[in-house]
């Protein structure tokens, strides 16, 4: 088995995140201002970026979940119980002593397990959440007539603001894992480059080496 | 020759004191410039006949129903129409209350009341002579057309009958009216026509309205986009619109919130809602912003943004009136005080002793509350609970709940009334009168209650105090242009413009505040975690060499 710089992500894959990343920056910091938690930014001006910035989202997921589905990429995200023990016990203990990080990125299977599970949640819990409790809330003016449509909207802005707080905290976490092992350069470089250091069986060297060869360095 | 001007200073001096109306101060009306810059009436533009040209003005008029005769002598349905608007009525039944209104019937709190007073307060009234119950409604003889349609500012009005020797000399030394030349330039009503009562109601200028000021004779843009000769120069029917002397608009039937738009194409509507000119949809630019501004028009009236503060263009109106302090004198003689100057430098009163204590604002942020356009007012028959108070002269309907109701913006006018303490009602004075129970001359309020109640047959305890009242005024005139519009931090902030305003979920205002506590404690423990998890790799990798993946 030999350790190889493999393309991992692909450049649609590299788009899609750079581009989440920075509608989810722009959503958050808007966001938070039409909650009221500071002023600086004009109300109207606020609105309008969210509002942009939630439809390009919307666009975007819609092209990534196709992608995801067309091209096979969504097993990465196949929740396992397989190696999540270790990982965390790395996180939570291993990593203070020293130790080697337990997960060997696989061709296969880019994600490590906790990987897995947390980027699956945030899909299926998270996104989902803010983009439906913000589609409702858009179209405030298509059901504000309806009988406790007031009393309705803060409940949805409740769960639309909760939500928020807890996609937040996850982009802390998400950002200060760049920080553990190599340098954060070099955690960023596969999301910029598309290549990472993979463990590859022979057979798979062999299918790169001869059939893929500007996916194998 | 030392004497006569020290005579003339002496009157002028006691006019001033004794003004029981600002009103008058505002006879003659300014003269317009004619043709040069006709200001804009609606569907009519007049022009269609110079009234030079007809032989039947062309002579001398004793009096102004001579000159109304021969305006009905070509405006034969004119008369008719006419009887059957408000100006002339004075009388209002609502629909759905079925309360008797209407400035003939009703108690305000500025000058408590038109009736029996009518001697002084009916010089507002479209009409000649109403000085007491003994007015003619039925005669169209009666109907003055010159005071709306004179356009050469020469035109003015008296009392119809003498109030206390004391007031009757403000009313000396007028010009004599040329009655035949004014009736030869007669044409639309222009915005100095109108405001020559509604600018001054409440008994002086923008006293009353706060949006409605002399100030808008000649407004700058600024003040009010639509009014500005820089801008529309919309005369007040403009907007008014006017069918058969009926105009469209009205504090008594208020349309909070037009659905109905600009109509079906060609229809005309009769209304005088910002919507019949500007739609439904009336940000246009197809912007987020705007689409957004759009959904508002829902449950935000128009004005609520776009008329930030009224009492604008320097002219105060008045906030707080307060009767208990009326009737001082010195030496025997009523006296007035000076206390306010206003933003266009006029002076004004804040104390007469025929009226009591006021206080002005100007530019002055309105409240705001849900509106369906229904009042309900307290009239002299309605009984209050004295401890409720302030009693609402204008109690009003509105809620989120409400389809028909919207946020608007009001004055709210502060007064202690005088009022029967045995009866728990509001009262008719008798303010104006050449006898001696008029309180304009006497000074004896509980007299002239005893009189004012008693000329309409009503029940006295003998009995008055005072009374704490409130009076709504929603605001719609002193549109600003729009980029003086309300910015949307204005309300959606905490303790902003809406702070009050219950039933709604506004972002930016509203917020769960353990929620908010939670996301807080969240983010930062996520902080706090990640720094102290940074901190022991750091730390142990000292004393680890290894690999630290």
């Amino acid at each position: 088995m030999a350790t190889r710089r493999v393309l991992i992500f692909s450049i649609f894959e590299r788009f899609w995140h750079w581009a989440q990343m920075a509608l989810i920056m722009t959503m958050l910091v808007t966001g938070f201002a039409i909650h009221g938690l500071y002023v600086s930014i004009p109300f109207d001006t606020a609105v309008t970026l969210h509002t942009l910035a939630a439809l390009a989202l919307l666009a975007l997921w819609i092209l990534s979940t196709f992608w995801l589905f067309t091209t096979g990429n969504w097993k990465h995200y196949m929740p396992t119980s397989e190696g999540l023990g270790q990982v965390l016990r790395f996180y939570s203990y291993g990593i203070f002593q020293g130790e080697r990080h337990p997960y060997r990125k696989a061709y296969w299977r880019k994600h490590n397990p906790l990987q897995a599970i947390a980027y699956l949640a945030l899909k299926l819990v998270l996104f989902p959440a803010i983009w439906i409790s913000g589609l409702i809330y858009l179209f405030y003016f298509a059901w504000g007539d309806v009988r406790f449509a007031a009393a309705g909207l803060e409940w949805v802005a409740l769960i639309h603001t909760a939500t928020a707080y807890a996609i937040l905290a996850f982009v802390i976490i998400h950002v200060y894992m760049l920080t553990i092992g190599h340098s954060f350069a070099a955690h960023v470089a596969p999301m910029l480059t598309g290549f990472d250091e993979v463990d590859l069986t022979p057979e798979e060297e062999a299918y790169l080496t001869a059939d893929e060869p500007s996916h194998i360095r | 020759m030392h004497v006569l001007p020290g005579i003339l200073l002496s009157l002028a001096l006691m006019s001033v004191a004794l003004a029981p109306a600002q009103a008058r101060t505002n006879w003659p009306t300014p003269p317009v410039v004619v043709d040069t810059n006709p200001q804009v009436s609606g569907p009519l533009t007049g022009g269609t006949a110079d009234h030079r040209k007809f032989e039947i003005l062309q002579k001398p008029f004793a009096s102004g129903p001579d000159v109304t005769k021969a305006c009905l002598s070509c405006h034969t349905e004119t008369g008719k129409h006419f009887m059957k608007n408000i100006h002339w009525t004075w009388d209002y039944k609502d629909p759905v209350t079925n309360q008797q209104l209407g400035k003939k019937y009703l108690i305000n709190n500025f000058c408590t009341n038109a009736r029996g007073n009518e001697g002084m307060c009916a010089q507002c009234h479209a009409g000649y002579g109403w000085k007491d119950e003994s007015f003619d409604f039925t005669n169209e003889g009666n109907i003055d057309c010159l005071v709306c349609h004179d356009l050469t500012g020469t035109y003015y009005k008296t009392p119809n009958s003498s109030g206390n020797a004391a007031c009757s000399v403000m009313f000396e030394g007028k010009p004599a009216i040329d009655l035949s030349y004014i009736a030869q330039r007669v044409g639309l009503p222009e915005r100095a026509n109108c405001g020559a009562c509604h600018f001054n109601g409440g008994g002086g200028d923008n006293v009353k309205h706060g949006d409605l000021s002399t100030a808008l004779k000649s407004p700058s843009r600024e003040l009010d986009v639509h009014m500005s000769p820089q801008g529309l120069n919309f005369a007040c029917t403009a907007c008014h619109v006017t069918k058969d002397h009926v105009w469209a608009g009205s504090r008594y039937d208020v349309i909070a919130k037009d659905e109905g738009g600009q109509g079906k194409p060609g229809q005309r509507r009769d209304v005088a809602t910002c919507e019949s000119c500007h739609g439904v949809t009336p940000h246009q630019s197809g912007s987020i912003e705007h689409r957004k501004l759009n959904h508002h028009v829902a449950s935000v009236a128009c004005q609520t943004c776009h008329i930030p503060a009224f009492a604008r263009g320097g002219v105060a109106t008045m906030m707080d009136w307060d009767w208990r302090t009326a009737g001082k004198t010195k030496d025997g003689e009523g006296y007035h005080e000076h206390g306010y100057t206003q933003g266009n430098g006029q002076e004004r009163y804040t104390y007469k002793s025929i009226k009591g204590n006021f206080t002005y604002a100007e530019n002055v942020v309105p409240e705001y509350a849900w509106f369906n356009g229904q009042m309900h007012y307290t009239t002299i028959d309605s009984r209050f609970d004295t401890k409720a108070q302030p009693i609402a002269i204008n109690a009003f309907d509105g809620s989120r709940d409400d389809i028909r109701s919207r946020i608007w913006p009001f004055k709210r006018m502060h007064t202690w009334l005088p009022f029967d303490t045995g009866n728990g009602t509001l009262v008719y004075t008798h303010l104006w009168g050449d006898d001696n129970e008029a309180y304009w001359g006497n000074y004896d309020m509980g007299k002239s209650i005893a009189r004012g109640m008693k000329d309409f047959g009503l029940p006295y305890s003998g009995q008055f105090g005072f009374v704490e009242t409130i009076s709504y005024w929603p605001i719609t005139h002193m549109v600003a242009p729009k980029e003086d519009a309300l910015a949307c931090r204005e309300c959606h902030a905490q303790n902003g413009r809406l702070d009050t305003v219950e039933g709604v979920y506004l972002p930016g205002r509203d917020r769960n505040y353990w929620l908010d506590l939670a996301g807080v404690l969240l983010v930062s423990g996520t902080i706090g975690g990640t720094l102290a998890h940074g901190l022991m790799r750091r730390l142990l990798r000292k004393h680890h060499k290894g690999e630290n993946h």
